[in-house]
């Protein structure tokens, strides 16, 4: 064995170390924050979380330096538990999707733990708080980090446990545990289809390990399942449609999407780090990791792109509409999302990716800014009460105007050399139902650059709708460093395009099949001034500019002219209404009908109490033995059992 | 297999002389010395399983620590004990718990906690007599003798409502056990003159027969579990007994339905069990979605967690019926963290009721705001009851879904719901209670645990999280037994 041997086996040895310190770090920032909290104090719970996820992102920037320079690595770290011939394991697959993950994660979270000194000062859960998002953090990093199916669901859940308890941090508001009840289930909902998919997986490949699953998969792609008798559907579609009904669930694909937007009634920090930069993803990035079964699937690709598209139109309509400025971002994303989930219906998964990527700063910022204003403005989220605001916030303002350009997708910034990739993607696409997905995404970029500049023009520009008396400040460093730190890969995220989608970045970690024409940054720019989609965007964002700058007057007047369909809009299309009449109200109808009709009048009324009736009848006639006294009762009862075991030993049949 | 140590009879006899111990220190003047007594009992015996654990061996499928005696000769009876990798966990889940309800009821009971404390070491005692029993009779023994000390623990300290409780927990289960007693004198008369549940599983039985017997048993055992349609009793039974009766019958009483399931029906009439598993898997699925349902609408925190326990067990004979190692494991996975979830959701329903009196959901709202600490705790086991992953309640509900996913699509279609009502009765319950501005003056004057109770609720805790962490454990001394149980049953003995 020679030294340069040495030296390798000292290295892996040193990198299982970091692997481990990625997720565990921050998992034990979250225990001490969340235990110790009162003892440590405010400084020593954002200290030591602040640490233990700066620990985790530095290691995370190692691990990618070291995926990129060919060093993969999946791997065991304990085995959870062995059933019969089905072991499932603990364990990571860090390869050039995971790294990439484990970067953006780590960096948004870093800088929203920072950003949280300043937003959460006033608050008394700040400790707990703190916690919370490590702990979210430690969830994150276990998902993405995955080589397994079980693991993932772990992460799946403990990242929505956690968006649990942070939509209902205050948890006196009934607004706010309403809503964090709501996504829960309807996020169970999702995972219900995601169960369903896992169990389907080790039932048919005799594992959980994503490795030897995909290895087995291409010589399934025939096989079928019959679901309802006689009609036999191709098993992999079935697999992956059940997973991507979880991946609806987390990442709010209509019509499982109605949680989103009510999950801002949690602290502003938590809205920009988990539903919008990183834990929404997570069903992107599963479709991504699974898309050797995806692409087995031709019918399970359309429900994706179709589903995406869905989602893209119909949230950047409504974000129209909308006044709350979180509401506004959320809706954002949610159109975003469904942008990145038509990227992988289009099989175009690099480039699903790479949005994600781009918009988890971008969305971090336009969310970070958000918070700003609505500090700055003592917790007031009302765009009709802003305006102005530029003056008073210039580094807010700054940084929001780069996000909202990077989310209309106006060239350079980073959301334009994405968002346009996806749109040439669907374009070229063959799934079925492209054409469609197509123009309904291009619709989505006009009203994504109207419902952007209308943000920026209604909160920041025009006169001050606010009490001037009392003028708004520029927030404190801690607030103001992330947002510049997460404006600056708003900006330049996207000139990584060559690198990270056409230099074959991805390699062997997810299917590449999105073989784009790339000369290089300028002529992609170049192109893409020339298509539909950049003069859509830039056409909303000009009608913005005429209808809120120009003539403030006008929208009230639209939406009085298209009163029925602007309320529709308005009110989400109705889904809320719809769902909680037919779900919460059904459940509960139905489970009334089934304890008073079923438990209290069947089987108690007629069954027992009428075998109890007939019994107190018999008993009519011996009831000198109804003392009332326990003991007797309980020694009759041993008296008959000694009597009836006295039958058997003497009258049994003895052979 | 025969072990020097008779630690099967330490497990069931320790708790009964500490029993006896406690009652004969005396009334109430001398509470405390029966406190400390009781504790030291119980404790006492769970030490004695820790053994059977450490020198248990995970490549025998058969039964370990065997002691055999004879009992009652001419009727060829005998004291016949012994664990395998099906019962062993529920020798230490019983005294386990049995440390937990002896702390718990430490200051809340008061009057005559002498025989409070006995009642529940006695039942511990005979708990493990029925998971340990290889004879017929001693089994039918104890199983009967159980209820007795419940009986009386809802009888004399239960609520308002304890005597139509308790009758109707006395009637449903004498009507079942009835029919064992018949199964139990067929099957002797079949062998030849012999009670060893072992030489049972070797006796060759027509179909017909085996058919009759599996009803004759299966009434017994289903209203213990409980299973639809034979659950109502639970509920009240629940409402009624005092929280440590709640904790033994959720956490141990409701096991001995599934535990008789899998130690008779499955092994000696296993062309009936593979014939009927249709039957069982519906009656399964149904405590699952339709007990689901009704859970929902509960106003009384109690009764909502009784039918969750109903909808728990479901699992429970899902996983036995549908005949694959992950089936069966799961389902006693799913046992053994009931065990605790269930048990640390009535402790904190107890933990309310001590300071409110009422187990109203609708008198409570805003706890959180007063009693953080036990918010937290109760968060965790909320999560576990709703099936959250890195909890104990994960493990086994998952292990049955993928089991049943090998049977049949749609029947793993119909457990996943649980994913969507186990979180929505438990979660808007916490909610209700829970989360909210304060809701009264009582709600306000709320103080948070106490010592014990953290120590309690704590240790389930630390229990629900390492079953869901790192189950291996837990299930590796299952195996042997588990696929030697299943190899059996493969096999036809008509």
């Amino acid at each position: 064995m020679g030294a340069a041997a040495l030296a390798w086996i000292d290295k892996m040895i040193t990198m299982k170390f970091l692997y481990l310190l990625v997720p565990l770090a921050p998992l034990a920032g979250a225990i001490v924050a969340g235990l110790a909290g009162r003892a440590i104090g405010r400084a020593g719970a954002h200290g030591v979380t602040i640490l233990s996820v700066l620990v985790s992102f530095l290691a995370s920037c190692v691990i990618l330096a070291d995926v990129l320079n060919g060093n993969t690595f999946n791997g065991s770290v304990y085995t959870w538990l062995t059933s019969g011939d089905t072991r499932l394991e603990i364990g990571f697959l860090i390869d050039r999707l995971s790294a990439l993950m484990m970067v953006v994660v780590s960096f948004v979270s870093l800088m929203v733990h920072v950003y949280t000194i300043g937003y959460m000062a006033e608050d008394p859960g700040y400790q707990r708080f703190f916690s919370y998002i490590s702990l979210f953090t430690f969830s994150m990093l276990m998902l993405v980090m995955a080589n397994n199916f079980l693991q993932l669901f772990f992460g799946w859940e403990a990242v929505g446990l956690v968006s649990y308890l942070l939509i209902g941090f205050w948890y006196t508001r009934p607004s706010a545990i309403f809503a964090n009840l709501k996504a829960f289930l309807v996020n169970r909902v999702g995972d219900f289809g995601f169960v369903l998919g896992i169990a389907l997986i080790l039932a048919h490949f005799g594992s959980l390990d994503y490795a030897t699953v995909f290895g087995a998969a291409p010589a399934a792609a025939g096989q079928t399942i019959e679901l309802f008798g006689g009609t036999p559907w191709l098993l992999l579609s079935v697999i992956c449609i059940c997973l991507f009904i979880g991946a609806m669930g987390k990442s709010a694909q209509f019509p499982l999407h109605v949680w989103l937007p009510d999950s801002m009634e949690g602290p502003t920090p938590i809205s920009a780090l988990i539903h919008a930069a990183t834990m929404v993803t997570a069903g992107i990035f599963m479709v991504a990791r699974m898309s050797p079964l995806f692409e087995l699937s031709q019918t399970a690709l359309s429900v994706v792109l179709a589903i995406g598209a869905i989602t893209a139109v119909s949230m950047a309509f409504v974000a129209i509409t909308q006044f709350d400025i979180k509401r506004v971002v959320a809706y954002s994303t949610l159109s975003q999302l469904g942008y990145m989930t038509a990227a992988l219906g289009a099989s175009a998964y690099s480039a699903g990716i790479f949005h994600l990527m781009t918009h988890a700063f971008f969305k971090a910022v336009l969310f970070l800014g958000a918070g700003s204003v609505i500090i700055a403005l003592h917790h007031e989220q009302d765009m009709r009460r802003m305006g102005g605001l530029r003056r008073y916030l210039p580094i807010t303002y700054l940084t929001v105007l780069v996000g909202a350009l990077a989310n209309a997708g106006l060239p350079p910034f980073a959301g334009f050399f994405s968002k346009d990739l996806i749109l040439e993607a669907v374009h070229a696409s063959a799934t079925p139902g492209a054409a469609f997905a197509y123009w309904l995404l291009v619709a989505a970029v006009f009203a994504g650059g109207v419902y952007s500049f209308r943000l920026v023009f209604m909160a920041f520009h025009g006169k001050p709708r606010f009490d001037t008396a009392h003028p708004p400040h520029e927030s404190p460093l801690v607030v103001t460093v992330p947002l510049v730190l997460l404006a600056i890969p708003s900006v330049g995220a996207g000139w990584l395009i060559g690198e990270v989608v056409f230099g074959g970045y991805f390699g062997s970690s997810i299917v590449q099949k999105f073989a784009g024409e790339y000369h290089g940054l300028w002529a992609f720019m170049a192109h893409g001034v020339t298509t539909l989609p950049f003069w859509l965007a830039l056409g909303g964002a000009s009608l913005a500019a005429y209808l809120y700058l120009l003539r403030p007057d006008l929208p009230k007047r639209i939406a009085i002219a298209f009163g029925p369909l602007y309320a529709l809009v308005e009110r989400k299309y109705g889904f809320d209404e719809l769902y909680q009449w037919l779900f919460a109200g059904g459940a509960r109808a139905i489970g009334t009908g089934l304890w008073k009709g079923g438990d209290e009048r069947t089987i108690d009324g007629v069954m027992v109490n009428g075998s109890a009736r007939l019994v107190g009848w018999i008993s009519g006639v011996v009831r000198l033995a109804q003392s009332g006294l326990i003991y007797q009762y309980a020694f009759a009862m041993i008296f008959g059992v000694l009597a009836v075991m006295t039958w058997f030993v003497f009258l049994a049949p003895r052979t | 297999m025969t072990h020097t140590v008779p630690l099967l009879s330490y497990a069931i006899w320790v708790p009964i002389v500490a029993a006896l111990l406690v009652l004969a220190a005396g009334g109430d003047r001398n509470a405390p010395v029966q406190r400390w007594l009781a504790l030291a009992g119980s404790i006492t015996g769970f030490v004695v399983t820790i053994p059977l654990y450490l020198n248990f061996r995970l490549d025998v499928a058969g039964m370990q620590f065997v002691e055999l005696a004879p009992w009652i000769q001419q009727f060829n009876i005998h004291y016949h004990l012994g664990v395998d990798g099906i019962s062993l966990l529920f020798l230490m889940l019983n005294s386990f718990i049995t440390i937990l309800v002896v702390i718990s009821g430490w200051s809340v009971i008061e009057n005559r906690v002498g025989q409070y404390l006995a009642s529940f070491l006695v039942l511990s005692g005979l708990l493990n007599g029925v998971f340990s029993a290889l004879d017929a009779v001693l089994f039918y023994v104890f199983f009967e003798a159980t209820l007795i000390p419940m009986f009386i623990i809802i009888g004399v300290w239960g609520g308002p409502n304890r005597v139509y409780a308790a009758l109707k927990f006395f009637l449903y289960t004498l009507a079942g056990s009835l029919l064992m007693l018949i199964a139990l004198l067929y099957l002797y008369g079949k062998s030849g003159g012999s009670f060893a549940i072992l030489d049972w599983h070797q006796l060759p039985l027509p179909l017909e027969a085996q058919k009759w017997l599996f009803f004759g048993f299966l009434l017994a055992f289903a209203v213990k579990v409980p299973m639809w349609p034979v659950h109502t009793w639970l509920p009240d039974a629940h409402t009624e007994a005092p929280t440590g009766g709640s904790v033994v019958l959720a956490a141990i009483l409701l096991k001995l339905g599934a535990y008789g399931l899998i130690r008779f029906s499955l092994p000696i009439l296993p062309d009936a069990s593979r014939d009927l598993a249709w039957f069982m898997i519906a009656l399964s699925l149904v405590a699952v979605v339709y007990i689901g349902l009704v859970a929902l609408v509960q106003n009384d925190m109690k009764k909502l967690i009784a039918y969750s326990s109903i909808s728990h067990m479901g699992f429970v004979t899902l996983g036995f019926f549908v005949f694959n190692a992950l089936g069966l494991e799961g389902a006693l996975v799913q046992m053994i963290s009931h065990g605790f979830v269930s048990a640390a959701m009535f402790l904190c329903v107890g933990v309310m009721y001590d300071r409110m009196h009422t187990r109203m959901i609708s008198d409570y709202g805003g706890v959180v705001n007063t009693m953080p600490k036990f918010a937290a705790l109760m968060m965790l086991f909320a999560m576990a009851n709703s099936g959250l992953p890195a909890t104990s309640g994960f493990v086994g509900e998952f292990m049955v879904i993928l089991g049943a996913m090998k049977a049949n699509f749609w029947i793993a279609f119909a457990a996943a719901t649980t994913l969507i009502f186990g979180a929505a009765y438990t979660l808007w319950l916490y909610k209700r209670v829970i989360f909210g501005a304060v809701a009264n003056e009582h709600v306000a004057g709320l103080k948070d645990l106490n010592g014990r109770e953290f120590l309690v609720l704590g240790l389930l805790a630390a229990a629900v999280l390492w079953m869901g962490v790192y189950p291996l454990p837990f299930t590796e001394v299952m195996h042997a037994s588990v696929n030697e149980l299943l190899r059996h049953v493969a096999l036809p003995k008509i």
